[in-house]
């Protein structure tokens, strides 16, 4: 057990983390501004396809960044479009463009890179110190530029949501959309702009997972969208409990990593574990749980 | 409830608008490839409705869609909405493919297959009660609760498959009796040899007409789809509402198993791990152009088993994950059309509560 109270822990919970809690971030914009967003899954897997090509394409991880927030931004407006401008059921749009991620990148592997299962190999950032040390891992992890990125959109979330006007406009949207645009506030533009923002966070996830790797590969999000949008409900919809949640399940995971091979519990029950403490958690708390009011309704 | 000619074309916008959208995408899609659009599309129509081996195929793919988009629509019809169609299919392969190899060989095989028949329905049926009941006792969203039991099931499944249940070596489940298995459509049509239709497929369609008889004939059935429309009020007028969605969930879960005669016990013989995985979501596209009218959800239902044979048919020109792409479209085609139909009498599902 000892080899659990180290900095490798530390490190692996960190890289770990990054997905879930960028993903679940995400959640949070879009349905705090009242829109359903079951596409964070697909989120993921199309900035990491953005990333990954582009870095590939260039050579430059800046540059992969860079077109995987603009893929995130980009899918999530479309989803934004179709739910708030076209009135379309956002559960329907989430589950399309889950779909559309999922076999669009697939189709661009084989198109750009002739394979069903992975991009070519490509170098992202190498900063901080070598070696396989607990505190160079740690070191590694921290100085990574999409994880700085990653921990400055989490830690402005609730500031911003919390604290400014647009984050007042976005709550008073998610909440009561007929009120807010009776005050003036124009719900569409607003959902729209809460969106982008929840699109470009959920992207900085996806380039973070194929970053890590060093590669695209197909599916590779591996239902992490998911299990963030369990962790937004969990939270009650509350950006700071979301990653609380996210780091702990992230725990759990780099505790299975680094006790592989002493078979503790079979890798597909830890897995299970959020998904079932969800149904639980609903179960218990779906009377208190409580949603934004203005999910899935419209202006007028 | 009489519509004009008007509002009849008005309800069909929908269904063309996507069947257009997606032979335009796959047109642009060859056309990105260097392929003359024209040539896939006459290879995607001949590897598909082109011989009587294709017909199948194309009947054999229809079949879990049709199932699946069903299920979809049952659990829609009561203004639910049900994504967990995924999982409970899953399940009830499972128990089908495992309950086949414990039902005594020497039974009679429709005795045989009707035991297996019911304990996948059964299964799924288990596995779709744990939302119904969580929704109507407990007020969770069942948006939620599916895609999280989706989940469950495939990790679930993994472990059961790993630990127990697989041949040495393998991810699959030993082999089913001979008496378990449906027969194929080839033993009437002699067209379909190599195909792998089966009795699924009419079957399917049985338990479409069933099941929309159920829901326009009889009392419990008309009471689901107004409690889909209006709930308040059918509250109001003493109708039992959470009894109804219950019972529409669980029936929904119940045919999502059954999807398993079409794999499992039509094609394979036996479980293997992702045996029939994505039918369930592509369900859901069938029961979005299906519209609640069971002719629009067989349909439906063709039109998607046809996109997945001729994807393997295009496969040498353009990639079949294209197919995957024109699915999408045809959510997103439908779902817009609908949004912009000029004729809201027409809808005829009730709209799910949007929550989570």
């Amino acid at each position: 057990m000892s080899r659990l109270f180290t900095l490798t822990m530390v490190a692996e919970t960190l890289r770990i983390a990054v997905p879930y809690a960028c993903a679940a971030v995400a959640g949070v914009w879009s349905e705090r501004a009242g829109i359903v967003h079951i596409a964070l899954e697909g989120v993921l897997l199309v900035s990491a396809f953005g990333a990954a090509s582009m870095t590939i394409a260039t050579g430059s991880p800046v540059a992969g960044i860079v077109a995987g927030m603009v893929t995130g931004v980009a899918f999530s407006l479309l989803h934004g479009t179709l739910a708030a401008r076209y009135r379309v059921d956002a559960i329907v749009s989430g589950i399309a463009l889950n779909l559309l991620a999922a076999s669009g990148t697939r189709f661009l592997l084989r198109a750009l890179y002739d394979s069903s299962s992975n991009s070519p190999s490509y170098s992202a950032f190498r900063i901080g110190p070598t070696g396989a040390s607990g505190a160079a891992l740690l070191a590694r992890a921290l100085l990574d530029p999409v994880t700085i990125l990653a921990l400055l959109a989490v830690a402005a979330t609730p500031l911003v949501l919390g604290r400014t006007r647009f984050g007042l406009r976005v709550r008073a949207c998610g909440e009561n959309p007929v009120a807010a645009a009776s005050a003036g506030v124009p719900v569409v533009r607003v959902r729209l702009t809460a969106l982008a923002v929840s699109g470009a966070i959920g992207a900085l996830g996806g380039v973070h997972l194929t970053f890590d790797q060093h590669r695209f590969e197909s599916g590779m999000s591996g239902g992490r969208g998911f299990i963030a949008l369990a962790a937004v409900i969990v939270a009650g919809w509350r950006a700071w409990h979301a990653v609380l949640a996210c780091l702990v399940f992230a725990a759990l995971e780099a505790t299975q990593i680094l006790l592989q091979n002493q078979k503790v519990l079979p890798h597909e029950f830890v897995q299970m574990l959020p998904y079932v403490a969800t149904v639980v958690i609903l179960g218990f708390a779906a009377g208190r749980a409580r949603a934004p009011a203005g999910l899935g309704k419209h202006a007028s | 409830m009489t519509r004009t000619i008007g509002q009849r074309a008005a309800g069909l916008l929908p269904p063309w608008t996507a069947v257009a959208a997606a032979i335009l995408v796959l047109n642009l899609l060859s056309w990105s490839f260097g392929q003359a659009p024209a040539a896939t599309l006459s290879t995607a129509i001949a590897g598909s409705w082109g011989t009587m081996y294709g017909v199948g195929q194309v009947l054999f793919k229809a079949t879990p869609l049709l199932f699946a988009g069903i299920a979809v629509d049952v659990a829609l019809r009561a203004g639910m909405f049900n994504i967990g169609v995924e999982g409970q299919m899953a399940v009830g392969s499972v128990v089908a493919a495992v309950v086949a190899t414990v039902v005594p060989v020497a039974l009679p095989a429709p005795v045989a297959i009707s035991i297996v028949l019911l304990t996948a329905a059964v299964a799924g049926a288990i596995w779709a009660a744990i939302p119904a009941v969580m929704r109507v006792l407990l007020g969770a969203h069942e948006v939620i609760t599916t895609i999280m039991l989706n989940r469950i099931a495939d990790a679930l499944i993994a472990m059961l498959i790993t630990s127990a249940l697989a041949l040495p070596g393998t991810v699959r489940t030993a082999d089913m009796p001979a008496n378990t298995l449906l027969p194929r459509l080839q033993v009437w049509i002699h067209g379909f040899v190599g195909s792998a239709a089966s009795v699924a497929f009419p079957l399917a369609v049985v338990v479409l007409v069933t099941v929309h008889a159920w829901l326009k004939l009889t009392r419990s059935g008309r009471e689901t789809v107004w409690v889909g429309l209006n709930a308040d009020a059918c509250a109001a007028e003493g109708v039992p509402v959470g009894w109804r969605r219950w019972m529409a969930l669980t029936l929904s879960g119940a045919v999502a198993g059954l999807a398993a005669s079409g794999t499992v016990m039509g094609y394979k013989g036996y479980y293997e791990m992702g045996l029939g995985a994505g039918a369930g979501f592509g369900g859901i596209a069938v029961a979005f152009l299906g519209r609640g009218h069971p002719v629009g959800l067989l349909l439906a239902a063709l039109l998607f088993g046809t996109l997945a044979q001729a994807g393997l048919a295009i496969n040498a020109q353009v990639p079949r994950e294209a197919m995957g792409v024109l699915e999408a479209v045809v959510i997103i085609a439908t779902a817009l059309a609908t949004a912009w139909s000029p004729a809201p009498a027409s809808r005829t599902t009730g709209a799910p509560e949007a929550e989570p």
